[in-house]
């Protein structure tokens, strides 16, 4: 078991200990099991995994971050963060159609879409996709 | 001499004016108290963020170069000074601004150009000779994170545009609720972190995807963490300093209705005597 803290600019998430971890790094998911490496790793939005103290599987959405693995110990500064079970599905529904119409607009423009608003969809698709894995 | 009309017409007004300063106190008293759970919550992250960057200097063979270390001969000077948006709080305005009006006048004129966070601020130094390029104001009392995103874009792009060679910070720090200090903080170039000062830290780090693609990730996160707790640092003083200041204001109000109350009370048995006295010699006359 090792320990990990999640955290983000507004609150402590979780701050605790594990058995196992999934993140969604910038090169693609890595697992991260106790005595693992020194490790940076930037994240994308996707979904975190983590199987905590109780054996009991804990999922939550990340809408990117970092995370630090040194000393059989986990840090994951996450930008957001929510668990399964506290996302608000109408609101990441909205903000989805909003981020795509937004990228639709630009594109019957012929604008090229900026990175944020790119960005700004992946996040809310994230967050749908899964609340829907999850319920 | 007042006559007891006004006596009292003055201690109705002084009472409706303490219920005003008291009921604005126990408001500050709230604000205050979520200003101070949204600093401990705020103080994991950017310690966190600190530790991390340290390790990454750490980690990471050679100087690493990011646009925000890019130290520069500071031709050009930007302040944010950082104020509330209300007034009522005692000399929590007057006294940051004081200090950076003597910060400006020690940095020399026409280098210097204005960022002020808060109306207070803004309509001080409006009419002072130093430029305002901006002000964010209507915060509400509370930190607003589109805001203070806005604001850091802000200056870190005017930064690395290069039209502004050096970024200062001057606000109010929240110690405890009676004590707060004003602090004068550069903000732009960050200071780099030491890289591998200590021998022992020098672990050897899996980086990914590279070191530099995590600072450049990285670092904008980093300035707005690092303006985020001056902000909510200073809306924590904000709410002390108007907590106290109303406080003051209600006690200084309950000395004046005692001393009205006192004087009402004279007013009426002088005009009793005078009566008395008017009744007497009116009789003694008739006899």
């Amino acid at each position: 078991m090792f320990q990990l803290s999640i955290v983000t600019p507004e609150k402590v998430i979780f701050d605790g200990e594990v058995v196992s971890l999934l993140v969604p790094g910038m090169e693609g998911y890595l697992g991260i099991l106790s005595n693992h490496a020194p490790l940076i790793t930037a994240l994308q939005p996707g979904r975190i995994e983590f199987q905590d103290d109780q054996d009991k599987i804990q999922v939550f959405s990340v809408s990117g971050g970092f995370v630090e693995v040194s000393g059989n110990k986990a840090t994951l500064l996450a930008d957001t963060a929510e668990h399964c079970e506290e996302i608000d599905i109408d609101r990441a529904q909205t903000a989805l159609q909003r981020a795509l119409k937004a990228l639709q607009d630009k594109d019957k423009a012929g604008e090229v879409c900026g990175p944020e608003e790119k960005e700004a969809a992946k996040r809310a698709a994230n967050r749908v996709r899964i609340y829907k894995e999850t319920h | 001499m007042a006559t007891l009309r006004d006596v009292k017409k003055r201690i109705k007004t002084v009472v409706s004016t303490r219920r005003i300063t008291s009921a604005m106190e126990m408001v500050a008293a709230s604000k205050l108290r979520r200003a101070q759970q949204k600093i401990e919550q705020t103080r994991p992250y950017s310690q966190k963020m600190d530790e991390m960057l340290q390790h990454l200097a750490a980690g990471s063979s050679g100087d690493i170069s990011h646009p925000y270390f890019a130290q520069r001969e500071p031709k050009k000077k930007t302040l944010v000074l950082v104020t509330s948006d209300r007034g009522l709080c005692g000399s929590f305005n007057s006294n940051v601004i004081r200090r950076a009006v003597n910060w400006l006048r020690e940095e020399g004129l026409p280098e210097v150009e204005i960022v002020t966070v808060g109306k207070k601020g803004n309509d001080l130094l409006k009419s002072r000779q130093w430029e305002i390029i901006n002000n964010y104001s209507d915060w509400g009392g509370q930190l607003i994170y589109g805001k203070a995103r806005d604001l850091v874009d802000f200056l870190t792009q005017r930064f690395v545009a290069g039209e502004t060679d050096s970024i200062h910070l001057i606000y109010t720090q929240f110690i405890s609720t009676v004590k707060y200090k004003i602090v004068v903080e550069p903000y732009l170039p960050l200071t780099r972190p030491k890289s591998g000062e200590k021998a022992g830290m020098r672990s050897q780090y899996i980086f990914e995807p590279t070191p530099e693609s995590i600072y450049e990730s990285l670092m904008p996160g980093y300035a707005l963490t690092k303006m985020v707790t001056v902000l909510v640092d200073s809306f924590a003083a904000e709410h002390g300093s108007r907590m106290i200041a109303m406080g003051n204001a209600t006690s200084n109000a309950g000395e004046m209705v005692d001393d009205l109350t006192l004087l009402y009370n004279k007013t009426r048995q002088a005009q009793i005597t005078k009566e008395l006295l008017e009744v007497i010699s009116g009789a003694d006359a008739l006899k």
